[in-house]
């Protein structure tokens, strides 16, 4: 048996980018989270805001330093395994690539300092300031990587010569035809995925009995944005649907399971495809849903896989139900918040134990969520890394082997099973101490020239004596 | 009216690589004297760079996107040419930046984070080291393709310079130490930059010697006339401070040996620049047969002409807060 390197390298990208993409999955939205206490605490002095955000950006500061180790690896990627895709796609993408490094240098990583350290260093207005800056770093970083991805999936603004591409409107390649439906699909889904962990961990400390006062003011605020965004996402996911529908059929009825072209079109909730005969087995399908979904109308008609030569539709299994992970937990989120009003207008939101053991439970949804949705947008668009434009297999680095790849994958693998579990740990730390009842400010000493340890500082200036 | 732009990006990427060097430099070979440094002063040998180290690394991250934004045709045969190293590199970095957060928070395994932390500072410079190697010495293409193997890195020659980029680091680390620690430790740095600094006279003299040997056209280059007469400065300059630093290490201002350092460091970089000038795929495609097209420069100029004194600005400010002397151990507990 040869050891194919175009797989090896997919999956050595799967690898890296789905742990990268957990953090800023977290990181967008309780960026913006801390910047909203931080701006309570401004106009109202209320002292619970500040405890809140401060108990919050520790746990920012965890995952946003593994988001910045983990980050390191990704633009390395482009040329160790997709060298080809390199040379033939970086006059247009790559100064993408390079805002997006260039800013969340910029904003995140310059003014997450004054955040971290400056709680008592900088004036209360400065330090909302600069919450907001780090907010909109991770909101800018989050543009131009979704344009970066938007471009490859829906190219745009291009002209191609001896094989590359070329930039003709920079405009154009930036707002591909996906990217807003894309850009705001996704916002939308790190902002939900924040907040189910915040309600999440609220539900937690409510539960063992500490910080209750803030952990009811987690949960309030998950809950009243959740009831919003989560309804609000199942339209922004529609919109997408149907401009993907436009732009990338065949990643459609890779979604649906639909290998033949029918009117009107059934929706299939569940089936085993099957690529080779083309054909979906056991399937259980609801006549005419699928044109309603697809097309918003009682007769449309989408067209099957097999209207493409086989070389050019995508593998049916994994977008298939990796959709149907993501919506299902997408409905599964609608009724738990919905649940949550309920119970919160009869006024037994926190003594209704087994609902915050649900809210515990269904704090990582967003983050399987967001995984089964980013790898139904990528393997649908197999089999090409620029739709329709250049294939995977002539993306990869030529001089690869399969050994090669593969002993690079299993050490990736290694790696990450080592450092995540740790950071999360780290977190988890975090989290059992509750939020601390005293924000005493460990002055820190920057004068002297002992600066702390931006993580570790943190925890000091929260929790005093109580580190190791 | 297309302006060329190439000698621009060619100076923000040649100084962005240079800035990576210097800066990651320091704290990397910090890391190599953290595992022969005695036990007690380890903690302030890792507080010296604690709020600067990941910084530094930054700069890793905007050479590797700038190489690929200003001159992918180079990026595309380079990068997959190292693989290996580029994956030790990127997996060593990765576990010395998890050991600063985890040494102090896991004590039951603080002896397993003082080695990562060792390691993964030697092992990600070796790399580096490596992939200096490996381009000076050219890689095999076909067309835009890197079309040799995998393992073509691995020659005596890149591990020399593999072994000099250690020495050297540990150099820029020592003068580092000797600039921000005091007493005991100071003088130990002095007596450990001194060692580095026989690594790194006899690294330069052998990469200098072996460097035209592998190539005729560098030879020519250095050793035709008139050219010899324009560039027997650099070496005459290199033995200069070669001897300035040697006299830093053994006593006088604390700042001497970093900045002799930086100079030792600023002249081997030069002198690699000629060898290989005008070409950045050496021996193969100059710096405007890879360059992206002027439309993708020009965009990227917009932006990163208005960011990057940002950045400067910012970076020097960070260093200057954390100015002075690291005292008593560790610093915040």
């Amino acid at each position: 048996m040869t050891l194919d390197p175009v797989i090896f390298s997919r999956l050595q990208w799967a690898w890296v980018i789905a742990w990268h993409i957990l953090l800023p999955a977290f990181t967008v939205g309780l960026a913006s989270y801390i910047a909203v206490l931080e701006g309570l605490y401004l106009f109202t002095k209320d002292e619970l805001w500040f405890r809140l955000s401060g108990f919050w950006t520790r746990i920012f500061a965890i995952s946003f330093g593994m988001g910045v180790v983990s980050g390191v690896i990704m633009p390395f990627q482009f040329g160790t395994n997709w060298s080809r895709f390199s040379d033939a796609a970086a006059n247009v993408i790559s100064p993408l690539l390079a805002y997006e490094g260039l800013m969340a240098f910029f904003l995140e990583a310059s003014f997450l300092g004054i955040l971290l350290f400056g709680r008592t260093l900088v004036p209360r207005w400065a330090h909302f300031f600069a919450a907001l800056m780090v907010a909109g770093g991770t909101l800018l970083s989050s543009f131009w990587i979704l344009a970066t991805n938007s471009w490859m999936q829906t190219p745009a603004g291009y002209t191609i010569v001896d094989g590359r591409f070329y930039p003709e409107d920079w405009l154009q390649i930036v707002f591909s035809p996906s990217f807003p439906y894309r850009l705001t699909h996704n916002v939308v889904a790190f902002y939900i995925t924040t907040a189910m962990v915040v309600m999440g961990v609220g539900a937690y400390l409510h539960r063992s009995g500490k910080s209750t006062a803030e952990a009811r003011r987690m949960i309030v605020m998950a809950l009243d944005l959740l009831i919003i965004i989560v309804p609000l996402q199942m339209f922004l996911g529609d919109q997408h649907g149907l401009n993907t529908l436009e732009y990338q059929p065949a990643k459609i009825a890779a979604i649906e399971g639909r290998y033949d072209t029918v009117q009107p079109v059934p929706l299939t909730l569940f089936g085993i495809p099957d690529d080779k005969d083309a054909v979906m087995r056991d399937a259980i399908d609801i006549p005419r849903l699928g044109s309603l979904i697809l097309t918003h109308s009682w007769n449309g008609s989408i067209r099957g896989l097999k209207e493409w030569p086989p070389d050019e539709r995508p593998p049916v299994a994994l977008p298939f139900f990796a959709f149907r992970a993501m919506v299902g937990i997408g409905i599964l989120m609608l009724i738990i918040v919905i649940l949550g009003q309920v119970l919160r207008i009869r006024s037994r939101l926190f003594h209704s134990a087994w609902f915050l053991r649900l809210c515990q439970w269904a704090a990582p949804s967003g983050f399987i969520a967001v995984l089964a949705g980013w790898t139904t947008t990528e393997v649908g668009r197999q089999p090409w890394t620029v739709y329709g434009l250049l294939r995977t297999t002539d993306s990869v680095s030529p001089s690869l082997t399969g050994g090669d790849v593969l002993t690079s994958l299993i050490l990736y693998i290694i790696v990450y099973l080592v450092l995540f579990p740790a950071g999360i740990a780290l977190m988890a730390a975090r989290v059992r101490r509750g939020v601390p009842e005293a924000m005493e400010e460990a002055v820190v000493a920057v004068e002297s020239g002992r600066p702390p340890v931006p993580f570790e500082a943190v925890s000091q200036i929260a929790a005093p004596g109580t580190d190791t | 009216m297309q302006l060329d732009l190439v000698p621009l990006w060619t100076l923000i990427l040649g100084l962005a690589v240079f800035l990576y060097v210097l800066l990651d430099g320091f704290d990397l070979g910090v890391g190599i004297l953290y595992g022969f440094a005695p036990e007690a002063d380890r903690p302030s040998i890792m507080s010296s760079i604690l709020p600067i180290w990941d910084g530094n690394e930054t700069w890793l991250v905007l050479g590797g996107l700038g190489l690929l934004a200003a001159f992918p045709l180079a990026f595309a045969i380079i990068i997959p040419a190292v693989y290996f190293p580029i994956l030790i590199m990127l997996l060593a970095l990765v576990f010395r930046g998890a050991a600063f957060e985890f040494r102090f928070r896991h004590p039951a395994l603080r002896r397993f984070w003082d080695h990562a932390f060792f390691s993964g500072s030697a092992l990600a410079t070796f790399a580096q080291g490596l992939v200096l190697g490996s381009y000076i010495q050219g890689f095999q293409v076909t067309g835009r393709i890197f079309s040799g193997s995998s393992f073509d890195w691995a020659t005596p020659f890149s591990f020399l310079t593999g072994l000099a980029l250690m020495s050297g680091y540990s150099l820029l680390g020592a003068g580092w130490l000797i600039l921000k620690t005091e007493g005991a430790l100071q003088r130990w740095s002095r007596r450990a930059g001194r060692i580095a600094f026989a690594g790194v006279m006899i690294g330069i003299i052998a990469v200098s010697l072996w460097t035209p040997a592998l190539d005729p056209a560098i030879a020519r280059r250095w050793f035709s006339w008139p050219n010899i007469a324009f560039l027997s400065p650099i070496p005459i300059a290199t033995a200069a401070l070669g001897w300035a630093e040697w006299r830093a290490l053994s006593g006088g201002r604390d700042l001497w040996p970093f900045i002799c350092a930086v100079g030792l460091f600023a002249l081997s970089y030069l002198g690699i620049a000629i060898s290989l000038w005008p070409d950045i795929v050496p021996h193969r495609y100059s710096l405007y047969d890879a360059a992206s097209s002027p439309g993708t420069q020009a965009f990227l100029l917009i932006g990163t002409l208005f960011l990057l004194p940002v950045i400067f600005t910012y970076t020097a400010w960070s260093y200057w807060v954390f100015r002075g002397k690291v005292r008593g151990g560790q610093m915040h507990y």
